[in-house]
């Protein structure tokens, strides 16, 4: 808590920048969003202030997923991209140091993970997570491969689009936030109903990373810029001085 | 028209899905050799000071089903109400904790040090509690609630000052079940619904 800023009360949440808890699209939502209201509060220190970790933390090859599950012997097959972009808050700032964890299917569409039956194959050297801080100016990079699109039990034939799960920290645990990145000109996008409990359009969109030719490397990867906007903190003059003074 | 406002929107949530393990827990779902270890495995390290406590429950859809996929997040301050961070906290207390429902029964344990009281900004103190975070394939956007404890005074505390009905309150109480173990389960939706915040 270097930053006195680090201390402020947190703006309160607009919810209309979310999707919707319920959707009967989206059928696990249904049993799963809580029924009756939120209990609106002011935050406090516990929601003000929040984990934080060190670089020590990362590893060589922590933000390289072509890389990391093979621990640099042999590269993940599929099409090679970089993923980059910022972290601010709403009023504009940079997140600095903060930690990005990621996690996607492989390039045939298929997760690493015990409960993924879907056929397509596992790659042998494609773990399927990541992670990195972000640097002073709230800058983040990720090398791995684009992930493929994926059915999905939900209605009849559901595909995921390609999509990248991002999960980010910020400064404070009321700043917590898990999302998805998905891939400009994807038709599954418009599609999918996991994406359209997002009911504002230009939310939608905000989630969509375009292709960033500027930043990619010729004859290697091409490249997706993604950022992330988290909530800000109240700023006051009258912030620091006891009540009626 | 007006100046206009340089306020960002928050970029949306969307839902963690059924393979949040492999991204914040991998060595929970089996992927070991990426990390050296889970990302908040504990809360709390070797000569932490205070009770050592074991928190454990279930998150309950609105069917009454214990959820199998559910990863929990949890953020508390030392035994003497310090947040890590805070000048004078407990260097044997990280804070974070994340924990996730087993894979065949659905019961999640937390184990960690009983947080003290913290004060807030106008000097009123909130009783000891724990900050969790809920998310899962069909939760939208992150669930945020307190774990209090049965065995504290928690007549005065800001937070549950606010639930109106009064019922409710014990949704975000943990029930001492014996020595130092607590028992507190979340239903997301229906009868006993737990007291979700917007904070
Ligand atoms: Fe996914």
């Amino acid at each position: 808590m270097d930053d006195p800023y680090d201390t402020a009360p947190l703006i309160p949440r607009d919810r209309t920048a979310h999707p919707v808890a319920l959707d009967v699209d989206y059928k696990t939502s249904v049993t799963r969003s809580p029924s009756l209201p939120l209990l609106s509060l002011e935050s406090t220190l516990t929601e003000e202030s929040g984990p934080r970790f060190g670089h020590d933390l990362i590893g060589a090859l922590d933000n390289n997923l072509i890389l990391n599950w093979s621990q640099g012997a042999a590269p993940a097959i599929g099409e090679r991209i970089r993923v980059h972009g910022r972290v601010l808050d709403e009023i504009g700032r940079p997140v600095p140091e903060t930690l990005i964890e990621i996690w996607q299917a492989n390039a045939g569409g298929r997760y690493r993970h015990v409960k993924d039956t879907y056929f397509a194959p596992l790659d042998p050297n494609f773990g399927g997570c990541g992670r990195t801080l972000t640097d002073a100016e709230g800058r983040y990079e990720f090398l791995t491969i684009r992930p493929g699109a994926y059915p999905w039990p939900n209605r009849g034939n559901d595909w995921r689009p390609m999509h990248i799960h991002f999960s980010v920290f910020g400064h404070a645990f009321g700043q917590r936030l898990i999302t998805q990145m998905y891939f400009e000109g994807d038709p599954l996008i418009a599609r999918c109903p996991i994406v359209t409990t997002i009911k504002e359009k230009s939310q939608i969109d905000r989630l969509v990373a375009p292709l960033d030719l500027a930043a990619s490397k010729p004859l290697d990867y091409l490249a997706y810029k993604f950022d992330i906007v988290l909530r800000g903190r109240r700023q006051s003059y009258f912030e620091n001085r006891p009540e009626g003074m | 028209m007006t100046q206009s406002l340089e306020i960002l929107r928050e970029t949306p949530s969307q839902t963690a899905g059924p393979y949040v393990h492999i991204g914040c827990i991998p060595r929970f779902a089996g992927l070991a050799g990426l990390y050296p270890e889970d990302l908040g495995h504990s809360p709390i390290s070797e000569g932490v000071r205070g009770e050592i406590i074991t928190i454990s429950g279930s998150v309950y859809d609105g069917t009454g089903w214990a959820m199998r996929d559910a990863m929990l997040e949890s953020w508390q301050a030392d035994a003497a109400g310090t947040f890590p961070g805070s000048p004078g906290a407990d260097p044997a207390v990280s804070g974070f904790c994340r924990f996730a429902a087993d894979g065949e029964s659905g019961e999640f344990t937390l184990r960690t040090v009983k947080p003290g009281s913290v004060a807030m900004r106008d000097g009123r103190r909130q009783a000891p509690h724990i900050a969790l975070w809920i998310v899962a394939r069909g939760i939208n956007l992150g669930l945020a609630t307190r774990v209090y404890f049965s065995d504290e005074d928690n007549r005065a505390d800001p937070v549950l000052s606010r639930i109106e009905q009064r019922p409710r309150v014990e949704t975000m109480i943990a029930q001492a079940t014996g020595p130092a173990a607590y028992r507190f389960d979340i239903r997301l939706q229906g009868p006993g619904e737990t007291v979700f915040l917007d904070i």
